[in-house]
C-alpha cells in the first residue's frame, strides 16, 4: 500500500502547475474563481492554449493528439486545472464526440472532424435528449428516414447545452421504429447545424442564463456518410460515450478549489467583520466536515485510477459500482459547496445587479451575487448526467443484482 | 388548545387565496415582472381595497386589528402564489414599528395612507461591512437629527415612499428616524432579487430625519420577530405549491412507460417532503401564536420556528426541483422560481444557524 504519487508523478505535476501559473489568462481565472459566465470567446481562447502546448485532448490516441499519459498523469493534469482555476475541459468535444469518432468512426470522419475538434474549431453539442426522453433516453422518438444519399431528420431535441454557439451536433435518431427493443433503432449522426430546417429555441434557465436550448429538426437532410458506425448501433456507441469517463466525474479538483476559497473568503470576512467569530468557527468546522468526505471520495477516486492503470488487476477500484459512487458523491459535495458559499453570502447575495448596467463591485466582491445564481444552476449535476436517482438504479440492480 | 380558525379568519383565507388565484397566476407574475420596476402598480390598489393594508394596525389606528394569526393566514396564500409585493417590509415590518415604536403623532400622520395604499414604507438597517444579522447600526451615523451613511438588502427600498433606517447616535446606542427618500443627500439603488422581490442600497448624506423614540435596536429585533413569524407562513405556503406541483408532476410525467410515481424511491422521497411540511405548518402555528407572549418565550420560540423551516424550505425546494429533471430549473416553469423564494426565506431575517445560536444562548425553548 502506498498513497503517494511517484516522483515522475511529482515531476508532472510540477510541469503542470508551471504551464498554468504561466499561461492561463488572468480574466478567465477571475471569471472561474468568481463563478461567473465564461464567453465563448473565452472558452475558445483557453482551449487553443490548451491546444498549443499540445494539451487540449490528452487522453486521446496518440496517433490523433493524445499524450499516452497514464491514468494518474490524466488525475493530476485535471486536479491541477481545477485548482489553478482554469476551465472545466470542453467536455462535448474532448470527452464525447472526439473519442466516439476516434473509435466507431470511418477513416473519412477522423480525418475530417478529428483535428477540428481537437481545435476546438468545431464546436459541438449534445443532441440526446428529448421532451419525452430523459432518463428513459432510449425511448427518444426524432427520426431518421433514409432518401437516396441522405438521412431526412424529423423530431425535437432538449437542454442541448451550448446548442447556441455550437457549428455541428451528434444526435441519436430513430431509424427503425420496429425494432425488437427500442435500444436497437437508434443510430448515431453527425450533423451540420447550419443545415436548412434546423432551428435553436433557447431555455433560459432559473440562474437567468442561457446554456440550455431545444434543437428543432424539420425535415434536415444529413449526408449518409455522416452516420456513425452502422445504423441502429447507435445506442452502443451512446453508452461508450457516456461510459468513458470514470476518472472525472466526481470532480475533485473543483470541489478542493471551493473549498480553498471558502476558507480564504471566510478568513477575509471574518477580519472585516462581515462574520462574526461564532460564524467564522461554524463554518471552518462545516468545511472540515465536507473536507474528510471529500478526501473519502478522492481516495476511492485513486483507487479507481489505480486499477485502471494496473489494467483491471489488483484492487477492481470499487468495482462495477465505480462511477455511480462517484457520480452521486461528487455531485452532493460540488452541491454542498455550493450551499457554503451561499452561507457566505447571506442576505447580502439576494441583490441580481443588472448586468446591463454594470455595477462597479470591490473586486473581491464579485462572487457575491454570482453565488445564488451558482447554487441554483448546481442543482444541475445531479440531474444531468444520468441522475442519481437513475445511479442508484443502476447499482441496485446491475451491480447488486436487487 | 384550539387549532381551529373563526370565521372572520376563513374568510379571510378565502379572500386572499381568490385573490391570489385570480390576479396573481404563475403567468400573470411573470408579466408583471416584466414591467418597468418588476411590478403591476394595480396590485398594491387591489390589496388595498381587500383590506389586506391594515390587517395588522389597530383599529384606534385606522387598522383592522389582526394578529398573528391573520397575517399567518395572508402570508401563506401569498407564499403559494409567490406574491412578490413588499407586503412583508412595508406592512408586517414597517407596521410593527409603527405600532410598537412610533408616537400617536407619527402614527396618525401615517396609517391611513398605508391602509389605503398611498403610502409605503421601507426599513434600512443592513450595513455593508457589518455583521449580516446584527440589529445594532455602526456605520450609519445621527448626528442630532441628521443621518448619514449606508445600507444594503433593503427590501422594497426602491419602492417606498418613506424609509425607517437605524442609526447610531452620539451616546453610541441605535435609533430610528423616518427620512423621505426624495430628500436632499438620499440616493437609492434599487436591484431585483433572485427571489423577484426589490432590494435597494440606500446612501444617505447629512440627510434631515426624523426620530422615532426609544431603544432603536430594541424595536427592530421586535419587529423582526413578527417578520420572521410571516416569514415562516410564507414559506408553508411556498411549500406547498412546490408539493402540489411536485405530486402533480410524479403522476403525469411519464418514462420507462409508466408514470414516474409508480418509482417507490420517488414516493418516499415525495413523503419525505410532506413530512417537513406539516412539520414545518406546526412551528408556523408556533411563531404566529407567539407574537403576543412575553418576551422570553416569543423570542425563542420564533427563533425555533424560523431555524426549523430554514432547513425544510432547503429540503422540499430543493427536492421539488430534483424530482421535476431538467424541467425544474427552467424559468419558465414555476417550481424553481418556488424554490428561488425558499431560498431567500431561509437566509432573510437570519438562517437556521443564527437562529440556532440564539436559541442556544437563550437556553434552549421553555420546557
Ligand atoms: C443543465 C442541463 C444540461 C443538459 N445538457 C444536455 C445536453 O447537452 N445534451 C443532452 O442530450 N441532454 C442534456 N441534459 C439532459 C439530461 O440528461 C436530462 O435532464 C436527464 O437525463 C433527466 O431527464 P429529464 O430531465 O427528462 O427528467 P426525467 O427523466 O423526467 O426525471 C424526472 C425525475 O424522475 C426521476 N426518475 C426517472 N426515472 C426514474 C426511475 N426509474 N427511478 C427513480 N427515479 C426516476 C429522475 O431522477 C428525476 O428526479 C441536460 C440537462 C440539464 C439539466
Amino acid at each position: 500500500m502506498n498513497l503517494d504519487f511517484d516522483a515522475d508523478e511529482l515531476a508532472f505535476r510540477d510541469e503542470v502547475r508551471a504551464f498554468l501559473a504561466a499561461e492561463l489568462p488572468d480574466d478567465i481565472r477571475t471569471a472561474v474563481a468568481d463563478r461567473t459566465d465564461l464567453t465563448k470567446e473565452q472558452i475558445v481562447r483557453w482551449h487553443g492554449i490548451l491546444h498549443r502546448r499540445g494539451w487540449a485532448v490528452p487522453k486521446w490516441a496518440a496517433e490523433h493528439g493524445g499524450r499516452g499519459w497514464t491514468p494518474a498523469q490524466k488525475y493530476i493534469f485535471q486536479e491541477e486545472l481545477s485548482l489553478a482555476r482554469a476551465p472545466d475541459e470542453f467536455s462535448f468535444n474532448v470527452a464525447m464526440i472526439g473519442p466516439v469518432i476516434a473509435r466507431f468512426g470511418t477513416d473519412a470522419q477522423k480525418e475530417r472532424f478529428l483535428p477540428p475538434t481537437a481545435s476546438l474549431d468545431i464546436w459541438w453539442c449534445q443532441g440526446f435528449s428529448e421532451p419525452g426522453s430523459g432518463s428513459d433516453l432510449a425511448s427518444l422518438k426524432t427520426t431518421a428516414v433514409r432518401d437516396g444519399d441522405d438521412y431526412v431528420v424529423n423530431g425535437q431535441k432538449i437542454w442541448t447545452t451550448l446548442a447556441q454557439h455550437a457549428d455541428w451536433i451528434f444526435a441519436l435518431v430513430r431509424t427503425d421504429p420496429n425494432a425488437q427493443k427500442p435500444q436497437m433503432g437508434i443510430s448515431f449522426l453527425l450533423i451540420d447545424m447550419t443545415t436548412p430546417g434546423i432551428t435553436v429555441r433557447p431555455i433560459r434557465t432559473i440562474d437567468n442564463h442561457h446554456e440550455v436550448n431545444e434543437v428543432f429538426f424539420d425535415d434536415v437532410r444529413v449526408p449518409a456518410e455522416n452516420l456513425i458506425g452502422q445504423e441502429n448501433k447507435g445506442w452502443d456507441y451512446a453508452k461508450h460515450l457516456l461510459g468513458n469517463e470514470r476518472s472525472g466525474i466526481a470532480r475533485i479538483g473543483l470541489s478542493k478549489e471551493r473549498l480553498r476559497w471558502a476558507r480564504a473568503t471566510a478568513k477575509e470576512m471574518a477580519a472585516d467583520g462581515r462574520m462574526t467569530q461564532r460564524e467564522h468557527a461554524r463554518l471552518l468546522r462545516e468545511l472540515i466536515e465536507t473536507e474528510i468526505d471529500l478526501k473519502a471520495l478522492e481516495l476511492t477516486q485513486l483507487r479507481v485510477v489505480a486499477a485502471d492503470s494496473a489494467g483491471g488487476g489488483g484492487d477492481p477500484g470499487a468495482g462495477a459500482a465505480a462511477s455511480s459512487i462517484l457520480k452521486v458523491k461528487g455531485s452532493d459535495i460540488q452541491q454542498r459547496m455550493t450551499e457554503i458559499m451561499m452561507t457566505l453570502a447571506g442576505p447580502a447575495g439576494l441583490a441580481q445587479p443588472d448586468l446591463d448596467h454594470g455595477r462597479n463591485e470591490e473586486p473581491q466582491d464579485r462572487w457575491l451575487p454570482a453565488a445564488a445564481p451558482y447554487y441554483f444552476t448546481m442543482r444541475k449535476v445531479s440531474i444531468y448526467g444520468g441522475s442519481n436517482e437513475i445511479q442508484r438504479n443502476i447499482v441496485a440492480k446491475t451491480v447488486m443484482g436487487l | 388548545m384550539d387549532f381551529s380558525f373563526s370565521d372572520d379568519q376563513r374568510l379571510l383565507r378565502e379572500t386572499v387565496a381568490r385573490f391570489v388565484a385570480d390576479r396573481y397566476g404563475f403567468e400573470d407574475r411573470t408579466r408583471m415582472m416584466a414591467m418597468p420596476g418588476g411590478r403591476d402598480p394595480a396590485i398594491w390598489s387591489e390589496m388595498a381595497e381587500l383590506g389586506l393594508l391594515g390587517l395588522p394596525f389597530a383599529e384606534a389606528d385606522g387598522g383592522f386589528g389582526g394578529g398573528g394569526t391573520e397575517t399567518m393566514i395572508l402570508m401563506e396564500e401569498f407564499g403559494r402564489g409567490l406574491v412578490v409585493e413588499p407586503y412583508l417590509s412595508a406592512i408586517v415590518l414597517a407596521g410593527a414599528l409603527l405600532q410598537d415604536a412610533a408616537t400617536a403623532e407619527q402614527r396618525a400622520a401615517r396609517v391611513e395612507r398605508i391602509v389605503t395604499g398611498d403610502l409605503r414604507l421601507a426599513v434600512a438597517f443592513a450595513e455593508p461591512r457589518g455583521p449580516r444579522y446584527t440589529v445594532d447600526a455602526r456605520e450609519t451615523v445621527a448626528v442630532g437629527d441628521r443621518l448619514t451613511g449606508e445600507k444594503i438588502a433593503v427590501l422594497g427600498g426602491d419602492q417606498a415612499q418613506e424609509l425607517i433606517v437605524s442609526a447610531r447616535t452620539s451616546e453610541g446606542s441605535t435609533a430610528l428616524f423616518f427620512v423621505d427618500p426624495a430628500a436632499t443627500g438620499v440616493s437609492i439603488r434599487g436591484e431585483a432579487g433572485y427571489d423577484g422581490s426589490r432590494v435597494a442600497t440606500v446612501t444617505l448624506h447629512d440627510v434631515a430625519a426624523e426620530r422615532i423614540p426609544g431603544d432603536g435596536a430594541a424595536h427592530l429585533s421586535r419587529a423582526i420577530e413578527a417578520a420572521n413569524a410571516a416569514l415562516c407562513a410564507e414559506a408553508v405556503g411556498a411549500m406547498a405549491a412546490a408539493l402540489d406541483l411536485t405530486t402533480e408532476y410524479l403522476k403525469t410525467r411519464k418514462q420507462f412507460g409508466v408514470p414516474i410515481a409508480a418509482f417507490q424511491a420517488l414516493q418516499h422521497r415525495a413523503v419525505d417532503m410532506l413530512m417537513q411540511l406539516e412539520l414545518a405548518r406546526s412551528m408556523a402555528i408556533l411563531a404566529a401564536a407567539s407574537l403576543d407572549r412575553p418576551a422570553a418565550e416569543r423570542t425563542a420560540n420564533i427563533a425555533a420556528a424560523k431555524a426549523h423551516i430554514a432547513r425544510a424550505s432547503r429540503f422540499v425546494g430543493q427536492q421539488a426541483v430534483q424530482l421535476h429533471g431538467g424541467i425544474g430549473i427552467t424559468a419558465e416553469y414555476k417550481v424553481g422560481h418556488i424554490f428561488k423564494r425558499l431560498t431567500a426565506i431561509e437566509t432573510l431575517f437570519g438562517d437556521a444557524d443564527h437562529h440556532i445560536d440564539a436559541l442556544t444562548d437563550l437556553g434552549g425553548l421553555a420546557a
